[in-house]
């Protein structure tokens, strides 16, 4: 195998990987809005449901997680899940990162003093104004380095969907390390997740810089 | 014309009594002082009066209307339109500012006019420059309220509450997370608005300034009024309370 066919594997390789992320980052950030909501609600029943959520998804290795999606549908009701190997990995990921999500979301809204709220209600906002333009923008503002930190974690996680041999580059990798006993699909692997993560790294700085404005 | 009526208010937090039975007025005009030792509850007073707190029993009336009304069995409080309408009347200013920080001095001030009040952009903007040159901030209204000092923080927060146009004003300790050099620049601001003859409450521990500025004077102490009136009055009491209190400021 050449080294351009080698290259243009893993390049389909790293596209996989690349849409695990994108998708992932679409549906898990709502996602866990949703479920920090839940975990800060007054009502106890969607607090304990969004709480006990959380602890399974933080709790257990993702990559079972994946297996558990994939492969559950076809031996609790013999569905058949060829078609569905795509759509578990995003639905495994978005699931769990939506977790890890809420909780950083959940740590931000909370770190907003009381005095912000009481402010804006004796202006006369409305709950949804005080939320979208007062808490909101200050929250994000505090959460950008976690959430720096959980973006990069996801590139290198995107590698766990080998667990049910979605093509994605780490996976690809394998394949043509084992065929050909040859260790370079993982330095190139190394350096396109590196890489990848040198840009998230400046993409979120800007941002973070972006917000630098006020204190 | 009556802009604040409290009727035999009441609260508690758990099993603590925070304020047992006030009853106050304040007429349109009218500066109230609410002074006392810590704990008494004037903060709890002020909330209830803002509505950052609920009331257990009482009625709170603005301008005859009745935001909360007592009916036997607690305070009952009117339905969420009326509630907003009435939050209109009056407006609030923060021991700590509670400013915006994300926000430039012109959008703390101008904010909320237009997007509570549904004011014109322009004139919201016009107004809350006025407002801020009358407290000598009209060449700060592009900071940020973390570059301000605490005094002209605490007057941008006095002009954002201004640009609603309240009726009446509250000041909860308006100065006393300020550095005493700074102190003296708010309590004018507040003079110059009693002389433009806003309504207004504040709680203080500035005894010389409530004696100059009030028309009247509220003791509280653990929950109740245990003395009011005029200045002259209330700092001549011979109240064994009021006396002990005021010996600690006059050291
Ligand atoms: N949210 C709350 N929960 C429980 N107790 C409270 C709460 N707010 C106030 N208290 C209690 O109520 C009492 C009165 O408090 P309040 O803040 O009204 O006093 P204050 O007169 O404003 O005192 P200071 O001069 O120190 O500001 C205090 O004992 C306080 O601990
Ligand atoms: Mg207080």
């Amino acid at each position: 195998m050449s080294f351009s066919v080698i290259m243009s594997k893993m390049g389909s390789g790293y596209f996989n990987a690349m849409a695990i992320f994108v998708f992932t980052i679409i549906f898990s950030m709502p996602l866990g809005m949703v479920v920090a909501f839940g975990r800060m609600s007054k009502n106890k029943i969607i607090q304990s449901i969004s709480k006990f959520y959380i602890s399974i998804l933080r709790g257990t290795p993702l990559m079972l997680q994946l297996m558990v999606v994939f492969y559950g549908p076809f031996y609790l009701f013999g569905a058949n899940i060829d078609g569905f190997r795509f759509p578990a990995v995003i639905i495994g990921f978005s699931l769990n990162y939506a977790a890890y999500f809420a909780e950083i979301y959940r740590s931000g809204i909370e770190s907003i003093p009381v005095g912000q709220y009481e402010a804006a209600n004796v202006l006369g906002y409305s709950k949804r104004q005080t939320f979208g333009l007062i808490i909101l923008p200050q929250m994000i503002k505090r959460i950008l380095p976690a959430v720096t930190n959980e973006i990069i974690t996801l590139v290198k996680d995107t590698s766990l969907a080998f667990a049910i041999t979605y093509q994605e580059m780490f996976t690809v990798g394998k394949q043509i390390a084992a065929s050909q006993t040859t260790i370079m699909p993982f330095f190139i692997a190394g350096v396109f997740y590196y890489v990848t993560n040198l840009v998230v790294a400046f993409v979120m700085e800007k941002a973070e810089n972006k917000l630098a404005y006020y204190r | 014309m009556e802009v604040l009526k409290i009727n035999h208010l009441r609260k508690s937090f758990g099993d603590l009594e925070v304020i047992k039975d006030i009853s106050l007025t304040v007429n349109e005009g009218e500066v109230l002082s609410i002074i006392g030792p810590s704990g008494s509850g004037k903060s709890t007073l002020l909330r209830c009066a803002t509505m950052l707190e609920t009331m257990d029993r009482g009625d709170l009336i603005y301008l005859g209307e009745y935001a909360a009304k007592d009916d036997q069995s607690g305070s009952k409080y009117a339905d969420a339109n009326s509630l907003k309408n009435i939050k209109g009347y009056f407006g609030l200013v923060f021991q700590n500012f509670n400013l915006f920080p994300h926000y430039s001095v012109l959008r703390n001030v101008m904010d909320a006019p237009v997007r509570v009040q549904k004011k014109d952009k322009k004139d919201a903007k016009k107004h809350a420059m006025e407002l801020l040159d009358r407290m000598g901030l009209a060449d700060k209204a592009d900071y940020y309220p973390y570059q301000l000092s605490g005094g002209q923080q605490q007057r941008v927060s006095i002009a954002r509450a201004l640009a609603m146009n309240p009726d009446i004003l509250f000041f909860d300790e308006p100065t006393s997370a300020l550095d005493p050099e700074l102190t003296g620049e708010i309590l004018k601001v507040i003079k110059d608005l009693a002389a433009s003859h806003m309504t207004m409450v504040i709680v203080t521990h500035e005894m010389s300034f409530a004696r100059d500025v009030s028309d009247k004077v509220i003791f509280m102490d653990k929950g109740i009024i245990v003395e009011e009136g005029s200045p002259e009055k209330v700092f001549s009491s011979e109240n064994e309370r009021m006396k002990e209190f005021l010996k600690r400021f006059n050291g």
